[in-house]
């Protein structure tokens, strides 16, 4: 396994945009289909994209851009450090900080749209921050590692230990993709109460690369779901797939909730699902050394 | 084919209109004729927008308003002057506070008639302004390539 990481890592770099983005148009495709409708083309969040940065417009001020290429930088850092086997516990820092740079471009603009989105942004960032850290824990509790290869490669079914564990971190992935019910700080559709929320004022190039950065930040992610399927080939297929299909379908199904409801939700869940996994698994374990 | 073409995202704005075509733009986003096959996005922003869909007249109190939202938007850019109100003031000309048709602030691209439109014209309204919005964009490429040129020889004339 030595060795290869760095070749990974480039190639994430250079492919990460080409997965990300056909996870999105899949994305697209099926939730039209679900509503009824014949949707885009597979390759329309590739289109858009082309077109973003074929755009020129003045930003709206000087801050605006840096602070919305540091965000892009620090997410393909995080996918970076994560695929060259860096200490999973340090990338969780590098891919907050990414967040707190998109919210910093998004109170810079001024507008109420966009302040109010980064304010909920916030909210969220703390809604799911504590599942995500659990959900490390736990993965160090089984694999005895930090190490995104060492857990791949441990090859055991960390579903079946820790299917709470699992479930949780699902929850919060809804909120990290910014899908319904908790696309409360941003959304890809005008007729909401917050209009473009986040992304509000962000327009050409600067919207390319918050599109850009949440293709990285997507495949990471689904590669961070892909340690619970490392078993086997075919339980990391139909894991992936299921989660997949899983966040799509509760995006479609549930109406957008209030952020005070997304917070007190998130930790519920956090609590049973995430502590009430890892505390017996850890009590189990320690009776069987 | 051009990128804007494939997708052009919107801006609708409500001018002064009953709410007849309103509801027609909306129903354009539904499962029947499901605007998004063409690449089309509802912004909220009109910095990401690329077609300007007004309904309605423009009156007094909100021509400020569509000329912002107009100035807002990036280059190239097209308008789509949706009813029979934003083309002229319709049932509504005569009213003392309307200044007329959408024309009357900002230039407009493509006029869908109806009252109230259909949503199928409207559409083809948004295809057609598609269309424009590519021709523009190649008329810009040529005069910025044009520019380039100019000024090199300018430069070598020096
Ligand atoms: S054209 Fe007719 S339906 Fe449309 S806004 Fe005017 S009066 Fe209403």
């Amino acid at each position: 396994m030595k060795g290869i990481e760095i070749y990974i890592a480039i190639a994430y770099v250079v492919l990460g945009p080409l997965l990300g983005g056909l996870l999105d148009g899949f994305d697209r495709v099926i939730t039209a289909r679900l509503q009824g409708r014949v949707g885009p083309p597979l390759l329309q969040p590739f289109y858009d994209l082309r077109k973003l940065f074929t755009r020129r417009i003045r930003p709206v001020n000087r801050l605006q851009l840096p602070l919305i290429a540091s965000h892009l930088v620090f997410a393909v850092l995080t996918g970076v450090l994560f695929f060259y086997g860096s200490d999973i516990l340090l990338i969780i820092f590098v891919l907050t900080l990414a967040s707190i740079f998109l919210v910093l471009a998004a109170y810079s603009t001024g507008s109420p749209f966009s302040t109010i989105g980064a304010d909920r942004e916030l909210l969220l960032m703390t809604a799911y921050e504590p599942m995500i850290i659990i959900a490390l824990v736990a993965l160090f509790g089984v694999a005895k590692s930090f190490n995104f290869y060492e857990i791949l490669s441990s090859a055991m079914p960390i579903y079946l230990y820790l299917p709470g564990i699992y479930l949780g971190l699902v929850f919060v992935l809804q909120m990290k993709l910014r899908k319904s019910p908790f696309d409360i700080s941003a959304s890809h559709h005008a007729h909401q109460e917050l209009v473009m929320g986040l992304t509000a004022d962000m327009g050409g190039p600067a919207l390319g690369m918050v599109e850009l950065a949440h293709w990285y930040e997507s495949v990471y992610l689904f590669a961070l779901v892909l340690l619970f399927f490392s078993s086997s080939w075919v339980s990391a297929i139909v894991g992936l797939s299921v989660t997949y299909s899983l966040i799509i379908f509760l995006d479609n199904v549930t109406a957008r909730v209030k952020w005070q409801r997304a917070l007190s939700i998130a930790w519920l869940v956090t609590l049973v699902a995430g502590a009430g996994n890892l505390i017996p698994f850890y009590l189990i374990s320690r009776g069987t050394p | 084919m051009s990128s804007i073409e494939r997708s052009p995202w919107l801006i609708h704005y409500d001018a002064s209109s009953c709410n007849g075509c309103d509801i027609e733009v909306l129903a354009c986003l539904t499962p029947v004729y499901d605007a998004e096959r063409f690449g089309c996005i509802v912004t909220g922003d009109p910095k990401q927008a690329d077609i300007f869909l007004v309904t309605g007249s423009v009156n007094h109190l909100n021509a400020p308003i569509v000329k912002n939202i107009y100035d807002q938007m990036p280059e190239p850019k097209a308008v789509v002057a949706i009813g029979a109100c934003a083309y002229s003031g319709g049932v509504f000309a005569e009213c003392y506070n309307v200044s007329g048709g959408v024309a009357s602030t900002i230039p407009v691209d493509v006029y869908v008639p109806g009252c109230a439109a259909k949503p199928e014209s409207i559409l083809d309204g948004v295809v057609r302004a598609a269309q424009i919005l590519k021709e523009k964009e190649k008329a810009m490429r040529a005069t910025r390539k044009a520019e380039r040129k100019g000024r090199k020889a300018e430069g070598a004339q020096r």
